[in-house]
């Protein structure tokens, strides 16, 4: 059922439980947090950051807190009640922008001594204290839940420590109070990895004590207050857990684990945590003032500061995609991969979605990949799997196109092919409606030539898989009205994913910069070395997966079509692709998709040889020169700025993230150093290493 | 034709999934599974959105623990919004044409204007009971207190607690008379004379007829394909079976009453999974949304009689609709009577046939006479498609429209046996 109810619309706000209304005549002595007593005499901290749709701490918030813990000894109530009155959430974590000031680790542990002072505060009250939570309790803010003797999860309430992602570990207590709640194997999971862990997970982990619908948070809070509502508590165990004996075997296995993820080289802040645990688990002072320690080191080094701007980044993308337009219906031409995946993916998201093909079966195996990965991505949640396949409708005769606001085509890339499909198409839609391609080869004032309304024409280019990808290139051409432009950004905002805006020019900004990466990669494997070898470099590098095994995810037909237009549209100089591949495509070894391609395939991952490590050397012949092509896209404005392309390149190719980007990556190593790389890889192996003109304007600007 | 009282009711669209054959395991749909199949390319072609119906009403005579009042389940699937109302009726065969009269009369009357009325079944899904004896035992078990009370009672479990009842089973067997669907069918092929091979040749053109349709695209439109889960597409009736024969058919033996029956499986329905919506409208709704009618629904009629004969339900109410008219069955182009079994269609047509049944039951000054077969089913029916209960009777009221569109005809009845002792029949012409 997507469409709301009007008689529940009237009467939603009445569900929210925030204890009594403050009195109107008083003024609120604080900025960010309501303070009430109810007929109980349980005092009710009400956090509601003002200025922001989320809750998350900062210093004053905290210091706000300290006030309310001063006001509450004056005049003692029977129990204290901490929530949110954000409809989104509890709160989502600290204020990261108050990090990104902070330069020594010296400095960071003073600013979070202050704040552990406030949380230990809390935590010593006598009185029962309750975290009553709904939404998302993530980072700081899960650490400020545990700090409350009890924790009441409303339906749905979901939480974390993704503080690993920013290269960090949770540094307010969260280690120890964690650890110290629950299994501590589970805790250190928890945190190791970041994930999200649903209600029910919770409640089963004793992370949170009783999960009640929002009707029931009042008389969950005065059974709190009264003592009748008991959480589990931490068993003998996990206690056993905490010798010194079983956590130096566990910590040995958490490492391993990590490393064969993450490289400590390259992510440190696992191991500092596992380091946590491993040394003071069970004795929780010790614990916590080492987290604070441990903290402010990963704080300031190269690797968190990195990710956090790759956290920025992504926040600087979504506020781009401006705000969300009134799409109801979207309607997708090709069921094939891309076309199937980026409608299972609206519908998902709540859009209704028509699939339209020429051919019913294609259709079906977009169903099927959809079904598969909703019960993946939908945590158990049959109503929510069930409506979003009711909401991705097959559509043969496509019908959905005359109500859709937006079309999207995703048909093979053949221009006639697709002329003839939007001469059929474009007389349909409605007059508002918008057609985009998901093209990613094909020049989209090309495209536009043959349509009747070449300003509603955009490009949305989505990547693979497209329910982990998290960017669309939103591609422009000179025809294009701007509105159509910011429409198709919104709507990339609205399915929750990130636009890159671009310029329609030859494999536009991911496809452009990675395709050198690709094809270099081929030609070493044409001068014998091992693919393994070339993976293993890039990986050392920080890719997620090396280019053999990318283009084979990607698929060998592909690849080359884009290789191909690729030389011929920007006149390259790489070297034709070799007859052997072109042999492999034509015998359709395709990839991961057929089975077998550079590699062979078996469920899903490639077999891949023993290898020694590679030189050094293979990795800068890999590298610089997609650092080459980013450059040349800058100047030539296929982006408009560094950021873009280095959201771009992280969000759609997965880019090193901990280099923050491969501009902010030219950046720290120097422009000129690099250039003179290239300059000497031109000279050993052909002019395709020939450095952009684009590094003069970046050697001129700050280096670093 | 004259007017019944009231407004005119129009049949502007419908649309049904494959009739997919049971195949011993639960299939890939629920019957609201298959509402919203055939339901969304429906409503995807309107000129309107799918909350503009003033309601929603679905036969449904299996409906599944997890689908109470399937009607509301599927308008909701739909997206028809919260605000829709809908319910589900059921008069077991006959379940997918009473919403459509019920559709019908609340038009009629002024108070509604836009409905959409289906039917629904997934008789793979039809339920495996527990014995009484079981059900007495788990209820005492969890009523026992203490350890050595609940020992006890566990203590007298039998085996045989276990077997399970067929729900599909005893949902065709009449309880008034205690004769299976099928047993019916022998009692009216006996009564009317009827010979094995009588049934078994009717079934061969049923399957002949059908797959025709199917081979001429003449289905394209009515039939929307379904998609599972598991990425399966059902795009065809798939129970047909192209290659049926009079030497195949006489080697199956007679499965309701052997061995001297002459109902057989390749005589009689399929058990199969499906569902089938139209929609009906008032002048005023037509004019509102700029509806194309295809048909005008002229009259309704629903009869009874013994459940033992039930076969015979046809005869009863569609001589009804035509008297009111003062029509002949010749008047009638086109016929789509329900092919629940070989012998009952044959057993109605020998009925109008006969003079003695037709004075003394159908009050007729003599025999009706014949109905063309040509006429008849002319796409096939039940045998070849396969008999999902509750949407059958959608099915018929729909496929008479499409087949006389296709043929250019004027008038249609669409009539259907019940079981239970009952018939329904609808009276159309087509715009």
């Amino acid at each position: 059922m997507s469409k709301m109810d009007k008689v529940w619309a009237a009467l939603e706000d009445r569900d929210l439980e925030l204890g009594p209304e403050p009195a109107v005549a008083a003024p609120n002595p604080y900025q960010h947090w309501r303070l009430t007593r109810d007929r109980h005499d349980v005092a009710w901290a009400v956090l509601d950051r003002h200025g922001s749709s989320a809750n998350t701490l900062n210093t004053a918030v905290l210091v706000e807190l300290d006030a309310i813990l001063d006001r509450l000894a004056e005049s003692q109530p029977k129990g204290l009640v901490i929530r949110s009155a954000k409809r989104s959430g509890f709160v989502a974590g600290a204020d990261i922008s108050e990090f990104v000031e902070l330069k020594t680790a010296e400095g960071v542990a003073r600013q979070i001594g202050r704040a552990h002072e406030v949380i230990d505060r809390l935590e010593r009250l006598t009185i029962p204290t309750i975290a009553v939570i709904h939404g998302y309790a993530l980072g700081g803010g899960l650490e400020l839940a545990l700090a409350c003797h009890t924790r009441i999860a409303v339906t749905g309430a979901s939480f974390g420590f993704p503080e690993v992602q920013l290269g960090l570990h949770p540094g307010l207590g969260g280690v120890a109070r964690m650890t110290r709640l629950i299994d501590p194997i589970e805790a250190m999971s928890a945190m190791l990895t970041g994930r999200t862990i649903h209600d029910r997970k919770a409640k089963a982990l004793g992370l949170v004590d009783a999960i009640v619908p929002e009707r029931h948070v009042l008389a969950a809070v005065e059974a709190a207050v009264s003592g009748k509502l008991h959480g589990a508590r931490s068993s003998v165990s996990n206690r056993l857990k905490e010798s010194a004996p079983a956590r130096n075997l566990a910590a040995r296995q958490m490492r391993a684990q990590a490393e064969a993820k993450a490289p400590h080289a390259h992510y440190p802040a696992p191991f500092a945590l596992i380091d946590l645990w491993e040394k003071h688990g069970g004795d929780f002072e010790a614990m916590k003032r080492a987290e604070i320690g441990s903290f402010a080191e990963l704080l300031v080094s190269e690797t968190s500061r990195n990710l956090v701007r790759v956290f920025f980044l992504r926040e600087k993308m979504k506020k781009a995609a401006g705000k969300p337009p009134t799409i109801a219906h979207v309607h997708v031409i090709g069921a094939g991969a891309m076309g199937g995946d980026i409608a299972a993916w609206c519908a998902w998201k709540g859009l209704t979605v028509t699939l339209g093909d020429v051919d019913p079966k294609p259709i079906g195996g977009a169903i099927r990949r959809a079904a598969a990965l909703y019960e993946k991505i939908g945590h158990k949640d049959g109503i929510k799997v069930r409506d979003a396949l009711d909401r991705l409708i097959p559509d043969v005769n496509g019908e959905g196109i005359a109500r859709a606001d937006l079309v999207i085509e995703a048909a093979p890339e053949k221009a006639e092919l697709k002329a003839k499909i939007y001469a059929a198409v474009e007389p349909r839609m409605k007059p508002g409606a918008v057609l985009a391609t998901n093209t990613s080869s094909i020049p989209l004032q090309k495209l536009a030539e043959t349509l009747q309304r070449p300003e509603r024409f955009v490009g949305l280019h989505f990547f693979n898989p497209v329910s982990k990808m998290q960017l669309v290139e939103v591609v422009r051409h000179d025809r294009l009205d701007a509105e159509v432009e910011a429409f198709a950004r919104g709507f990339t905002g609205l399915i929750d994913r990130l636009p890159a805006p671009a310029k329609s020019a030859p494999g536009f900004i991911v496809n452009r910069a990675l395709t050198p990466y690709l094809a270099e990669a081929l030609i070493l494997m044409d001068e014998g070395v091992a693919p393994e070898v070339i993976d293993k470099a890039a990986e050392m590098f920080g890719m997620p997966v090396g280019p053999i095994e990318l283009a084979d995810q990607v698929g060998l037909d592909v690849a080359l079509a884009v290789a191909d237009s690729l030389k011929r549209d920007l006149g390259w100089a790489i070297p034709d692709a070799p007859d052997w591949l072109r042999k492999k495509v034509a015998d359709g070894h395709l990839g991961r998709k057929t089975g077998q391609g550079l590699y062979v395939w078996r469920d899903g991952e490639a077999v891949k040889a023993k290898t020694g490590g590679p030189s050094p050397y293979l990795a800068d012949r890999l590298v610089l020169p997609m650092l080459n092509a980013c450059v040349a896209i800058l100047r030539e404005g296929v982006a408009a700025d560094e950021d873009t392309v280095d959201g771009a390149m992280i969000f759609g190719s997965g880019f090193a993230p901990f280099r923050g980007g491969p501009m902010h990556y030219a950046h720290a190593r120097g422009p000129a150093e690099i250039r003179a790389r290239l300059v000497a890889l031109a000279e050993a192996h052909g002019e395709r290493f020939a450095p952009d003109a684009g590094w003069a304007a970046l050697d001129e600007t700050v280096g670093g | 034709m004259s007017e019944a009282p009231g407004r005119a009711v129009y049949i502007v669209d419908g649309a049904r999934t494959p009739f997919i054959k049971a195949r011993n395991a639960p299939g890939p749909f629920t019957p609201v599974d298959l509402a919203v199949q055939c339901g969304r390319p429906l409503l995807l072609r309107q000129p309107f959105e799918p909350d503009a119906f003033d309601q929603v009403i679905l036969g449904c005579v299996n409906a599944i623990a997890e689908e109470q009042n399937p009607g509301r389940v599927a308008a909701l699937r739909l997206g028809c919004g919260p605000q829709m109302v809908a319910f589900t009726v059921a008069i077991n065969c006959g379940s997918g044409m009473q919403s459509i009269d019920t559709a019908y009369n609340y038009i009629k009357l002024g108070q509604s204007d836009l409905i959409l009325a289906g039917g629904a079944e997934s008789l793979s899904h039809a339920p495996l009971v527990f014995s009484q004896d079981m059900v007495k035992w788990l209820g005492a078990l969890s009523g026992a207190k203490g350890l050595v009370d609940r020992a006890k009672v566990a203590s007298t479990f039998r085996p045989d607690f276990l077997k399970p009842i067929i729900g599909l089973e005893k949902g065709l067997t009449d309880p008034i008379v205690a004769l299976n669907m099928g047993q019916t069918a022998e009692v009216v092929a006996h009564l009317f004379d009827l010979s094995r091979e009588d049934g078994d040749a009717y079934a061969v053109e049923s399957h002949k007829r059908l797959a025709r349709a199917q081979a001429e695209g003449w289905l394209k439109g009515e039939v929307e394909p379904a998609f599972a889960k598991d990425g399966q597409v059902y795009d065809h009736d798939d129970g047909v079976r192209p290659d049926s024969s009079l030497e195949r058919l006489a080697k199956l033996r007679p499965v309701f009453e052997p061995p001297y029956g002459k109902v057989t499986a390749g005589n009689s329905s399929q058990i199969t999974d499906g569902a089938s919506w139209v929609i009906l409208a008032s002048e005023e709704a037509v004019k509102r949304h700029g509806l194309a009618p295809l048909a005008r629904l002229v009259d309704s009629q629903w009869s009874a009689l013994d459940p033992s004969i039930m076969g015979l339900g046809p005869t009863l109410c569609a001589t009804e609709l035509l008297k009111r008219r003062s029509l002949k069955l010749q008047d009638i182009d086109l016929w789509e009577l329900n092919e629940a079994f070989a012998h009952q269609v044959l057993s109605c047509l020998a009925a109008w046939k006969d003079e003695d049944f037709c004075k003394r039951v159908l009050g007729l000054p003599g025999a009706a006479g014949e109905i063309d077969p040509e006429r008849l089913n002319v796409d096939g029916g039940a045998i070849s498609l396969g008999h999902p209960v509750g949407a059958s009777g959608n099915r018929i009221v729909l496929h008479a429209i499409n087949a006389m569109k296709r043929l250019k005809l004027k008038t249609g009845i669409a009539t259907e046996c019940i079981g239970g002792g009952q018939g329904g029949a609808m009276l159309l012409e087509m715009v």
